[in-house]
């Protein structure tokens, strides 16, 4: 049975990562007595730790790939993806790939509209591939979000804005002078800063007549041939721009004429604005408080209003917000312990994690993500996946019980030679498997319905490697597959 | 002690949510707690369909000068006739089966339906719609209201909807709804097999029983789940159907297959959910490309929904069936620079079914820009709505679904109803 010391390190691991193995608790446990703070202080210095979670990739020990040929997540999606799962289940960097993760549906971009303008090398590249492997150097979506995860929110805002993905996305490519294309001013206003109903829509015409001339080009030439941004002088509209809200420190609400030359400044000063912007500091932070504390009980408005100040008073730093949150004590608080639905990535990752993936590669999950609603690199639309509640469906839910069985099935053997050591009685079976896994506490009927089904079957237990391979993959696709058990 | 009909009747709801897989006689009741055996189809089309381009007011000059790219040609479009303020009319040239149905009487277009104060915001559009209050975007659906005015227990299977999650439009406060994106998927693996599989079902729906009220969001997760196993058997009978017409590869036509295939199994639905998107067309509309963004809109909406009629009238469940299709708003009149057109207002809805008095309800707007003319809004720049969408939804629940409008929709919305029932 798990200590109190080491559910909260389960709980902090839930929450600021995907999960953990028995030995990344146990490891987190022996720094300094496993101390919050020291937990939370490591996972927040994520910088310090080296970045090397790729180069992993392939090696027996860790969880698969299965790659067509060559693996080649920067020009290939499905690798991309695969990738992204691989980083998830064996990052030592867990922070920073759940802050990607958030970003990532914050700012939702779809692969397959992309890949429908530009190809699918192109859409891939653009999403998902680091510079160090690709011969243009892009700096793909994904990787702008990792490597600005806790970093200033204004300057993600400009770099989300000159995004070659996001450019295609929003249809920022046919945003001219002649006729504004409103889309992304309008999705900037409302889905990633200050929120619906604290704009008017002639301030989406002003901010769709600001970010004219916002583009790409695509320099090199051969394989180094790629899109990147480029401001286009003689496609911004040069005329003054007025807003119903302050875009200057002074309250100034115009934005002066300028010429085509000077006119990228007009996209700078909004992004100012709508990072000050009153609403956006309390939005983003109950954002992230829905994210990393609880989404199910009422918001602690103190905590999202510290973060909130936190926000403005440092200049718009994602990190300052982020340390009122994590070493708050309402993060810590276990009455805050699984009130969070997980995202079907998450149930993937912690499954495996908990579970085992010696034998499975990660491209067995795609499908059962999709199922369970969440492709990543293709959410539904710019708002992101519909998060909480929205998860959870008759066929959402059926998908998760279903791949709870296929990982069962695929880690049979494995778990039955882990049980080996528990094998007196049931109750020692279940009690291993119980705390192998991390479910909430079951009631007294749930822990017997349990019970029941490893009593079931034949009328002799002798604890014998048939018997285990069966009940210990049975327990594990009943508890990962039930209701609490979606709860992080 | 087996679960008979007396046993479960006098057990009432707790009775049911002890059994795991719904008893045969289960429909039975589902069907009878009706007046009638009639089902609604609500179509959505994802991103705001930009209706001009699908009932086309071909003779209006105005809609090619605003539209110089994006306007289909007057020689192109499939006329339907004359609405009653004398505008003529032509369906997108794609639409060739729905052209044929609207000549069997049996569509009807309402045009310019929308409310004041349009949203152009998808989520907050789309949230209207499904509400039917644009005072109040959230809490239940109007056909989750509906779901939650019928007799308890609500049969699981009483609303079908074809995608994973569940459309607010949908939502009630306790009816659920069945989500069954795919009928062949909807089923429930186990590790091991014979006995030890039907233990470990048994285990899974006792524990997916447990909705303890002191933690209500678990409740709703296990609830999930039981909806699941409740529904498990019956949808695995509809994927043994075999449609009368064979169904286009595409993830609409499959899920009106699926919805075909319900009905031909009397498991009991009334209310299916179907959506398409990619409606969203801010660039390269090209409705007359081959294979333009638009032109293949419409293709995949007239094959799926052709071939569903035909295959609906071959089973003779035509008469029984009503399909309502709506989007979250209109589109602007003047193109974009993208040759797309961005968000707008008001836009046209489509009725099909059996006992659809088809033809053209509302009048076209005038698409030129003056001050005066009152079917435009936005400084002439959108369409501005005759018909209030809740008028529509009024006339389906009250001469469709058999319920009280004033209770659904929270106000009295039949007067100005279109009669097409």
């Amino acid at each position: 049975m798990a200590s109190s010391r080491e559910q909260q390190i389960d709980h902090i691991l839930r929450r600021a990562g995907f999960g953990a193995t028995e030995e990344e608790v146990n490891s987190y446990a022996r720094l300094a007595f496993g101390g919050p703070t020291l937990v939370l202080a490591r996972l927040l210095s994520f910088q310090q730790i080296p970045d090397v979670v790729d180069d992993q990739i392939g090696k027996p020990g860790y969880v698969g790939i299965t790659a067509r040929g060559e693996f080649q997540p920067a020009v290939n999606i499905t690798d991309a993806r695969q990738r992204w799962l691989f980083r998830m289940v064996h990052t030592e960097r867990p922070l920073q790939e759940k802050m990607a993760l958030f970003w990532h549906n914050h700012f939702a971009t779809g692969y397959t509209k992309i890949a429908g303008e530009l190809g699918a090398t192109e859409a891939t590249r653009m999403l998902a591939a680091r510079p160090e492997e690709d011969a243009g150097s892009v700096l793909g979506q994904l990787e702008l979000f990792r490597a600005r995860a806790m970093g200033n929110f204004r300057d993600l805002l400009v770099a989300v804005a000159q995004d070659p993905a996001m450019l295609v996305w929003l249809d920022g490519r046919s945003n001219v002078r002649a006729q504004p294309q409103e889309n992304f001013a309008r999705e900037l206003m409302e889905l990633f800063t200050m929120g619906v109903g604290t704009f008017a829509e002639s301030d989406v015409y002003a901010g769709a007549r600001v970010f004219t001339g916002w583009n790409l080009a695509r320099p090199g030439s051969g394989a180094a041939q790629h899109y990147t941004f480029n401001y286009n002088a003689a496609q911004h509209e040069t005329t003054a721009k007025e807003f119903t809200f302050a875009i200057y420190p002074d309250g100034g609400r115009i934005i002066p004429a300028r010429s085509g030359a000077s006119g990228m400044q007009d996209g700078l000063d909004l992004i100012n604005a709508v990072a000050r912007h009153p609403a956006t500091g309390p939005r983003l932070a109950r954002k992230l408080y829905n994210y990393f504390v609880n989404e199910v009980d009422p918001p602690d408005s103190a905590l999202i209003s510290q973060m909130s100040s936190a926000y403005y008073d440092s200049g718009y730093e994602i990190g300052a917000t982020m340390r009122v949150l994590l070493l708050s004590p309402q993060f810590r608080d276990p009455a805050n312990y699984y009130k969070r639905y997980s995202w079907p990535v998450e149930f993937v990752a912690r499954s495996l994690k908990e579970v085992g993936w010696s034998g499975f590669s990660v491209n067995d999950a795609l499908s059962p993500l999709i199922n369970m609603g969440q492709q990543l690199f293709e959410p539904p639309d710019v708002a992101g996946w519909d998060l909480g509640p929205g998860w959870f469906s008759s066929g959402g839910m059926l998908a998760r019980l279903n791949f709870a069985a296929q990982l069962a099935t695929n880690q049979k053997f494995a778990l039955r030679d882990l049980s080996r050591g528990h094998a007196d009685t049931h109750e020692d079976l279940l009690g291993y498997v119980l705390d192998r896994l991390t479910p909430p506490a079951y009631s007294t009927d749930d822990y017997n319905s349990l019970l029941d089904y490893a009593r079931s079957g034949a009328a002799n237990w002798t604890g014998s490697d048939t018997q285990l391979a069966t009940k210990s993959s049975g327990l594990v696709h009943l508890i990962v597959g039930s209701g609490a058990y979606q709860f992080v | 002690m087996p679960m008979t009909r007396r046993r479960f009747v006098t057990g009432g709801v707790a009775a049911f949510t002890m059994g795991f897989a719904a008893p045969a006689f289960l429909s039975d009741i589902a069907l009878a707690q009706g007046r009638n055996r009639r089902n609604l189809v609500v179509l959505y089309l994802s991103g705001g369909n930009d209706s001009l381009s699908t009932v086309i007011p071909y003779t209006d000059q105005q809609y090619y000068a605003r539209r110089p790219t994006i306007a289909i040609p007057a020689a192109n479009v499939l006329q339907i006739g004359t609405d009653r303020g004398g505008t003529p009319l032509g369906l997108n040239p794609r639409l060739t089966g729905l052209r044929a149905i609207f000549n069997s009487g049996r569509l009807a277009i309402v045009q310019r339906t929308g409310y004041a104060n349009s949203s152009r915001s998808h989520f907050q559009g789309t949230d209207i719609w499904s509400t039917g209050d644009p005072a109040s975007s959230q809490g239940a659906g109007w056909l989750g209201r509906y779901l939650d005015l019928l007799p308890a227990p609500v049969d699981p299977l009483t609303a079908w909807s074809t995608v994973r999650e569940t459309p607010h439009t949908l939502l009630a406060r306790t009816a659920g709804v069945a989500s069954i994106p795919s009928v062949s998927a909807y089923a429930f693996a186990s590790p091991n097999g014979g006995a030890d599989a039907v233990a470990a079902k048994d285990s899974a729906v006792r524990i997916a029983s447990h909705l303890p009220v002191d933690r209500p969001h678990l409740a709703f997760v296990n609830s999930t789940a039981q909806a699941a196993f409740a529904t498990l058997d019956r949808v695995a009978q509809v994927n043994t159907y075999v449609p009368t017409v064979a169904y286009p590869n595409n993830g609409l036509a499959q899920a009106l297959r699926a919805v075909a295939g319900a009905m031909n199994k009397g498991v009991g639905t009334r209310v299916f959910w179907v959506q398409t998107g990619g409606y969203d067309t801010h660039a390269g509309q090209s409705p007359n490309l081959a294979n333009g963004t638009y032109s293949t809109l419409m293709t995949t909406l007239n094959d799926s929904l052709l071939t569903f009629y035909n295959d609906l009238q071959n089973q003779g469940l035509l008469n029984d069936t009503l399909l309502l299709q709506f989007s979250e708003f209109g589109r602007r009149i003047t193109e974009n620079g993208s040759n797309g057109t961005d968000h707008g207002a008001a836009s046209a809805m489509l009725v099909m079914g059996g006992g659809v008095r088809g033809g053209i309800y509302g009048t076209a707007p005038n698409l030129r820009a003056t001050s005066d003319n009152p079917t435009l809004e936005n400084n002439g720049g959108d369409v501005r709505y005759e018909t209030d969408f809740r008028s529509v939804y009024a006339r389906v629940i009250e001469d469709w679904l058999g319920a009280s409008s004033t209770q659904i929709l929270g106000g009295d919305f039949r007067s100005g109803a279109p009669g097409f029932l």
